[in-house]
């Protein structure tokens, strides 16, 4: 069967294959070899007797097609209420198909699958909530990108970002190495304005260790500085990974499962070995997903639990607000208009709506909720491995349009996404719509209104 | 034939219709896996059943969830027609004439005029039901035949049985007509999606535990559904 030299059904997990792939400029001759890709209908039809069990077999017969999922989806919104992104259509024209056809379908058919599964859905399961059968076409299309992947049907920068994971053990190909020197890199630059900072490395028996976003020691290390920072300040005895600190799953977006077991087997193995109390996850929705909710289960861990207890960002900050860790100085809270971007992935998908909204009780004098909010609010339209692909870039844009306008009708010029996939949504919001808003992250919106106490400010700054 | 048709057959619907939908119950269940599923139904039981239990009661109350508040006019046809879907055939005061005849017990009846409402009701809504199937692009795109064949076969024994109601002259060919549908209704229930009688809640039941167990269950509130 027919496969090419870098669209096929092999995962990459070698560094000459991840650069033959990096180096094939915006995957135009992966996309082309993707055309005489062969399905292999066997394995296929093999997979979906071993995976395609009740719950999603249910889910895709007892569909009413009543048509209430419509509203819930934010690319059916966007394109002008466009019936072919009813999620249910969506679905049923997909994986419903491959079902019934007992996976005897073509290139054709599953390239079709394959713009559908990340261009017309970021698998943000708001449709779940409305389906008066529970069926959450989100799942199923996570569900279905796993059989793409199987198959080589699969975005060329999610091929890429799944052997990223493989080999580095993070999204992006930062080595250990990379990591522990941007940590103490950060630490060296702030060490002036903070005395005595620290970004302390594998340090057992913690009270937490930290974990990331690959994206923060390779583009925004000052990120990095801020969690340290805003730690020391609240005095928090806490340690960093050198090895297992990448919280995100690019494998997770490609349907890369046996990239996702590998990726948070490599953090908690270094919960195993450090000892933590528990660890804080940085501001990332889909990290949070991927290590903490779904990744007991890839890593077959029977309590459907990290090894030990995991917190978002926005619980530990709500929690140091609560407990008086970090105290704010009422003059510098944010006086303007502001707004929050709920996260699907710790929003909907994991309950922390109140921490959310304990924390902007605490720093704003003029919140606004969008509308909807908490649980029922929008994708951002990035999420689901979207922002990155090229390929839906047009269908993204689109997408963000239902996002602008919850934004604008608050009123409020500042956005906090706690998330990045939410965060540069949101940014290339901004930079396609132009409709002068600022968005933000919680740690540097915190540092600037924190009260610092004495003892931790620079010896001139006492005099 | 008549003879035929509520004897034997009728026995054979009932045994259909309860066997089906308990081996239906049961094949949803085991197939579960808490692996594939991604949901420790076993482990943290207790936050299970109480997502499973919000996930029904707030959907099996009309208006209860957010998304049967943002369609009213749809929410008001899918209640009345399931409750006129339910109640008649179990408290029709013929139906339960003739239980008191053939097994010496009946349960507790609705009055005539209650019967005829409902009946007439559960007739009203299933055509909107179907015209919002034409009407409705999203839903249009949806629809196939399938969805009207099984709105017919839920319907028609109300249908028949009005008519027989009323239509003394045709009396014994729509009560004919009534029985049959009514059996072709109770033996379609776990061959089609109208299984959802019984699956209905245990779809609900399984987002429930799995937003109760694992995607915040545990951590917040619950799910504002």
């Amino acid at each position: 069967m027919a496969q090419g030299k870098l669209c096929n059904r092999k995962p990459v997990n070698t560094r000459e294959e991840l650069k033959a792939l990096l180096d094939d400029k915006n995957g135009a001759q992966y996309y082309q070899e993707m055309n005489q890709l062969d399905v292999d209908r066997e394995a296929l039809y093999n997979t979906l007797q071993k995976t395609c069990k009740s719950r999603l077999r249910t889910w895709l017969e007892i569909c009413a097609r009543c048509g209430l999922c419509a509203d819930s989806c934010f690319f059916y919104l966007a394109n002008q209420r466009d019936p072919k992104q009813v999620p249910s259509y969506k679905i049923q024209s997909t994986l419903g198909e491959i079902v019934r056809r007992k996976g005897n379908v073509d290139n054709a058919f599953m390239q079709t699958v394959m713009d559908t599964a990340w261009g017309k859905c970021t698998c943000c399961n708001r449709c779940a909530m409305y389906c008066p059968f529970g069926i959450d076409m989100g799942v199923m299309f996570g569900y279905l990108r796993g059989l793409c992947f199987s198959q080589g049907f699969v975005p060329w920068e999610l091929k890429i970002g799944s052997g990223m994971h493989r080999i580095y053990n993070a999204q992006m190909d930062v080595t250990s190495e990379d990591w522990v020197e941007t940590c103490e890199w950060m630490c060296e630059e702030n060490s002036e304005k903070w005395p005595g900072l620290e970004i302390p490395i594998d340090k057992e028996n913690a009270d937490f260790i930290y974990t990331v976003n690959a994206r923060e020691p390779k583009h925004y290390p000052e990120d990095l500085a801020e969690a340290a920072i805003l730690f020391h300040i609240a005095g928090e005895n806490w340690t960093v990974p050198s090895e297992g600190w990448e919280e995100t799953s690019l494998a997770m977006f490609a349907g890369d499962w046996e990239g996702c077991r590998q990726q948070v087997m490599s953090v908690y193995s270094a919960m195993e070995r450090l000892k933590p109390k528990r660890m804080v996850v940085t501001e990332c929705g889909h990290a949070y997903r991927a290590t903490v909710i779904e990744g007991p289960y890839w890593a077959g861990l029977t309590s459907g639990k990290t090894p030990v207890e995991t917190q978002h960002y926005v619980e530990w900050v709500a929690e140091a607000l609560k407990t008086g860790k970090l105290k704010i100085d009422p003059a510098k809270k944010i006086k303007e208009p502001v707004t929050y971007q709920d996260s699907c992935n710790y929003i909907r998908n994991a309950g922390l709506k109140d921490a959310a909204r304990y924390i902007m009780s605490q720093i704003a004098d003029d919140f606004r909720e969008m509308s909807p909010c908490k649980e029922h609010n929008f994708c951002c339209g990035g999420g689901g491995g979207m922002n990155g692909l090229g390929r839906y870039r047009k269908e993204r844009n689109i997408g963000l349009k239902v996002k602008r306008d919850q934004i604008l009708a608050t009123g409020a010029k500042l956005v906090v996404a706690p998330c990045h996939n939410c965060w540069d949504a949101i940014r290339d919001m901004e930079e396609i719509y132009e409709i002068g808003i600022r968005w933000s992250f919680l740690k540097p919106l915190l540092l600037k209104m924190v009260i610092v106490p004495e003892h931790l400010k620079p010896a001139e700054e006492e005099e | 034939m008549y003879a035929i048709v509520t004897g034997p057959l009728a026995w054979l619907a009932f045994l259909i219709f309860f066997i089906g939908i308990a081996v239906r119950a049961v094949l949803y269940i085991r197939g579960l896996d808490w692996k594939l599923d991604r949901v420790t139904y076993s482990v943290n039981t207790l936050f299970g059943v109480k997502g499973a239990l919000r996930s029904i009661v707030f959907w099996i109350i009309p208006f209860g969830s957010r998304s049967w508040r943002a369609k009213p006019f749809f929410t008001i046809l899918v209640f009345l027609f399931h409750l006129g879907l339910l109640i008649t055939p179990v408290f029709l005061l013929g139906h339960n004439l003739l239980l008191k005849e053939r097994w010496g017990f009946n349960l507790w009846a609705i009055s005539e005029n209650t019967a005829d409402l409902l009946t007439i009701l559960v007739m009203i809504s299933a055509a909107f039901l179907a015209l919002r199937r034409i009407a409705l692009p999203e839903v249009r795109i949806l629809t196939t035949a399938y969805d009207y064949l099984l709105l017919l076969i839920a319907v028609a024994p109300f249908i028949t049985g009005f008519l027989a109601h009323r239509q003394t002259a045709d009396y014994q060919f729509w009560l004919m007509l009534h029985i049959i549908s009514g059996e072709v209704w109770l033996i379609a229930i776990p061959f089609t999606k109208l299984s959802h009688m019984v699956l209905f809640f245990l779809t609900r039941a399984q987002i429930g535990m799995d937003f109760g167990i694992k995607r915040g269950g545990m951590k917040g509130k619950g799910l504002a559904w």
